[in-house]
């Protein structure tokens, strides 16, 4: 890409990364949550790789580690449902964390817990399906 | 409201047929554009931002992948002339369209206007959530709080969907 494209992205890129995790954590007050932060997330990621270019066949380490970060998360959302067997009324997904007032940002239990795993989840997810396309193409013989 | 709402699903449909008939596949792809942001019209209107955000996050990097593709193969699409399995499909195809029809249209009678009926939990849920979960936006106490298995199903399938595109898209076997 031209250098006019290569600057206004990363100008831009930073911005919507730092909106994506505004809308994940502001899930349980504003519109919006894990999935559509996520994706947002993601998209910034996706925009930078695509505006630079270059080798992408350097990208296996991060492939890698995207995948373990996906894996982990979905691990903690699992982990924090089973959790609320230990406190309180013992069933699966139980609010165990003090609600708070509704409408503050530290409030709902364990809810906003919930928008940040699925969030980190759904970006890592997005983003491997998108390197992954990418590298496997070039790692193939013509 | 019906009325900008039919005028926008009309121009959905207009969008669906021009991508099923275009000559270059790029513009198919664009015209597959148009249903999708149409789509995030119609929900703004019913009052459906979460979904709104979903969609227009969703559709734009589907369309990233999709002109990707098209760039990358061909933009010519390829035609071939029908032959005995061509002609199968294609009645097979027509009936199913004429069987869903029916029961579309037999189902439909059944239903209310789109926007006055509420469903039989909805009311529940609803009344004090705020209080119950303790979560300002409603959607999310629904879907983490009162609806948590289908979340966590959701997130089970994305995990299963990346790990099917990394087994089968790998060409070059990892040593």
């Amino acid at each position: 890409m031209t250098l006019i494209v290569k600057k206004t992205t990363q100008l831009i890129s930073g911005m919507i990364f730092m909106y994506g995790i505004y809308v994940i954590i502001h899930g349980h007050l504003t519109p919006g949550g894990g999935f559509a932060g996520g994706v947002i997330v993601a998209g910034s990621l996706i925009l930078i790789m695509l505006a630079q270019g270059g080798d992408f066949l350097k990208l296996v380490k991060e492939e890698a580690g995207t995948t373990i970060v996906e894996s982990l998360a979905t691990l903690m959302v699992i982990s924090i449902a089973a959790a609320g067997f230990l406190f309180g009324t013992h069933v699966f997904f139980n609010n165990f964390l003090p609600k708070g007032i509704v409408g503050q940002l530290v409030s709902a239990g364990v809810l906003p817990l919930y928008n940040i795993f699925v969030g980190t989840e759904v970006a890592a997810s997005i983003f491997i399906i998108f390197l992954s396309l990418i590298i496997f193409k070039e790692e193939s013989p013509q | 409201m019906e009325i900008t709402i039919s005028i926008i699903t009309g121009i959905m449909i207009i969008g669906a047929l021009y991508a099923i008939h275009a000559k270059d596949l790029l513009s198919s792809v664009i015209a597959c554009g148009i249903v999708g942001y149409s789509l995030v019209i119609c929900f703004l209107l019913l009052k459906a931002p979460d979904l709104a955000i979903v969609q227009i996050v969703v559709d734009t990097i589907t369309l990233i992948i999709m002109v990707a593709v098209v760039l990358d193969s061909s933009r010519e699409e390829k035609y071939s002339s029908l032959d005995k399995q061509g002609y199968v499909n294609a009645i097979t195809g027509f009936l199913f369209i004429v069987i869903f029809l029916w029961f579309f249209i037999a189902s439909i009678q059944e239903l209310d206007v789109l926007g006055k009926s509420t469903l039989r939990m909805a009311g529940p849920y609803i009344e004090g959530a705020a209080q119950k979960t303790g979560s300002a936006n409603l959607v999310t106490g629904v879907v983490f709080d009162f609806r948590g298995y289908d979340t966590m199903g959701e997130a089970v399938v994305l995990v299963t969907a990346v790990l099917g595109v990394l087994t089968i898209l790998r060409l070059k076997g990892k040593k």
